[in-house]
């Protein structure tokens, strides 16, 4: 472990510059309650729209809360976001991969098949329809983007497990009459693991913008969760006088989505030389 | 052709996924549409109006009846065919997202080609850096900051729509496709061009700024891919230069890929412009599907994912034909 971040502070800095930047977010995360300057959810109308000052680095929003501090809260519900759509669109698309990968034939040609509907939908616009049908909130938007997003692991996994299932060691177990559940999860799932976590950590960033877009759209986190698309949404009007309320939350989310893409990519590079490209 | 007939089941497919989606919304589409007050008989005429009381397979099979006669149903917002507001609509889009994926290429490609041949020095840095900005930066903010940075404050750009309304009185348009530019260009009228450009150029920014990014990283990954190649080698031994190298040898067979990136971009972009148009008051797609889904108006919503949908499959068939044309190896399978 040490040795691969020697590694990438060597080789990419750019990623590594993506890692201490992760590292941060998510320290700021964890210790939002105590670093914060403010309680997250405090309105006083008298300090409404306060520019950025000595008493409030990033200014106040239109109800006069901190916008620093909701911002730090606001990680909070992007991380919990990107990492719970994760686990939900892995967990789906790595099973119906494996599965696929493994069977062949006719179980093959049909899992791919659903997969490549999923695909050509459009992710924002199968999440906005999910969005509305499921009413807007946090766990709308993981389920509307988890929902879009698994296609992509099923593919990646059924390559990885195709040509997996194809070695020696696969046939023996067969051979040795191991039961097919077993072979899957006990040979050919580890083994076709790698390609998988390098498109989780590159496909954080993307999450990250599409909860942010759905936010943004209304669809998403609702008040008083701190939220940074949510933030952008309702700053906007306010734009051209108090420019503090959508550019600090906007930032944010730059930030955060650039450290997860510098990381994945370098990532890739480590752990994948021969780039898989989607 | 098993291209085609894999197309063929996507497409199916899609059309399936669209109606479950479309049943699934809360809310009586008869309701939406007869009004609030309307009266049990007003509400049971909608409902056979629309086939609402039919059971539900056979509302599948009048889906897709009306589907193959190009009726995609009824708005119930514009109360207009949702076929003839699309045309209407998916113009200006075409015609944004058109405009950003030509700036993306411009600028993506020799941007990557810049980076590949300075690879690890100060241009391929900034260009990865850059570029990784550029997929990084959520569009509806970016659409904000440059709306009001070069249109509201400094006066540059126009803040929004397609062009200067006050035109449509001094010198109107004749529609013969929808898209203004192009219909413009045809007709000869020029003031109705340089506003339609003018008001292009922002959002056409915005739209650009995620392609760009992408293109110009696989544009370099590609071409660093290929300067471990054997032709390269041997050309370099021929006295080429790095420089002509990239571009006369390495550059076609990087194509390819970039190319099949293209087509997946282009269906992103047209979503992605969807935010964007909101922000610019574009009159596209993205605002007919905003409007439509926040009036719970479901064939419009069904109509604008069916578009977009088979714009994704249409673009995919088309790389693997023009694959075909660029790479020999690819025309076999």
């Amino acid at each position: 472990m040490t040795a691969a971040l020697h590694r990438l502070a060597r080789t990419d800095r750019l990623a590594f510059a993506g890692l201490v930047i992760l590292v941060l977010i998510m320290l700021a995360t964890l210790l939002a309650p105590w670093i914060a300057p403010y309680p997250a959810d405090d309105p006083r109308p008298v300090d409404a729209l306060l520019p950025p000052g000595a008493e409030h680095w990033f200014g106040t929003d239109q109800v006069g809360r901190d916008v620093l501090t909701r911002i730090l809260y606001g990680a909070r519900t992007s991380l919990f976001i990107a990492v719970s759509t994760l686990a939900l669109s892995a967990a789906v698309g790595v099973t119906l991969g494996v599965v696929a990968g493994y069977a062949g034939g006719w179980i093959r040609d049909v899992i791919m098949r659903v997969t490549d509907v999923f695909l050509a939908f459009p992710a924002l616009l199968l999440s906005l329809a999910l969005a509305v049908v499921l009413r807007p909130s946090v766990t709308t938007v993981i389920i509307a983007i988890s929902a879009t997003w698994w296609p992509w692991y099923a593919r990646v996994t059924a390559a990885a497990a195709t040509s997996v299932s194809a070695r020696a060691y696969v046939d023996s177990a067969r051979c040795l009459g191991v039961p097919a559940p077993l072979i899957v999860f006990r040979h050919v799932l580890p083994n076709a693991l790698t390609p998988v976590l390098v498109q989780l950590s590159l496909d954080a960033g993307g999450i990250i913008l599409t909860a942010a877009a759905l936010s943004y759209l209304g669809l998403g986190a609702q008040e008083p969760t701190a939220e940074w698309g949510l933030m952008v949404e309702q700053g906007q009007a306010l734009f051209t006088t108090d420019w503090w309320v959508v550019t600090f939350p906007g930032l944010a989310i730059l930030i955060t989505a650039f450290a997860f893409n510098t990381l994945g990519e370098g990532l890739r590079s480590i752990l994948d030389p021969r780039r898989t490209v989607r | 052709m098993r291209r085609l007939g894999q197309a063929a089941l996507v497409v199916a497919g899609v059309v399936g996924l669209t109606f479950v989606v479309t049943r699934l919304v809360p809310g009586d589409p008869a309701v939406a549409y007869a009004g609030p007050r309307a009266s049990e008989a007003e509400l049971a005429q909608a409902r056979e109006r629309f086939g609402l009381d039919e059971a539900v397979p056979v509302q599948l099979w009048n889906y897709v009846r009306d589907l193959f006669a190009g009726d995609l149903g009824i708005s119930l917002r514009t109360r207009q065919p949702v076929l003839d507001d699309l045309a209407l609509a998916f113009p200006a889009s075409l015609e944004l997202v058109g405009t950003a994926l030509f700036v993306a290429i411009a600028a993506g490609i020799p941007l990557g080609v810049l980076a590949a041949r300075y690879k690890g020095k100060f241009p391929d840095l900034s260009v990865r850096f850059s570029s990784m900005l550029a997929v990084s930066v959520p569009v509806f903010w970016l659409a904000l900051v440059l709306q009001t940075v070069f249109a509201s404050n400094l006066r540059w750009f126009p803040v929004a729509g397609e062009y200067d309304a006050a035109l449509d009185t001094t010198s109107p348009l004749t529609v013969y496709t929808n898209v203004t530019v192009v219909d413009a260009l045809l007709t000869g009228n020029w003031p109705i061009l340089v506003s339609t450009l003018h008001h292009l150029v922002l959002p056409a920014l915005v739209v650009a700024a995620y392609p760009i990014g992408l293109i110009a990283q696989m544009t370099r990954a590609v071409l660093l891919e290929e300067a471990g190649q054997d032709h390269t080698r041997l050309e370099r031994s021929l006295g080429f230069g790095e420089t002509s190298i990239l571009v006369r040898f390495s550059l076609r067979p990087a194509l390819n890929p970039v190319l099949s990136l293209i087509a997946l971009v282009f269906a992103y972009a047209i979503v992605n412009g969807f935010l964007v148009e909101a922000v610019f008051n574009w009159p596209g797609l993205g605002r007919y599907a905003a409007d439509a889904i926040r009036s719970l108006d479901t064939p419009a919503v069904a109509g604008v994912t069916l578009l977009v949908a088979l714009l994704y499959v249409l673009a995919n068939l088309l790389v693997d034909l023009v694959q075909g044309i660029l790479d020999p190896r690819a025309r076999t399978r």
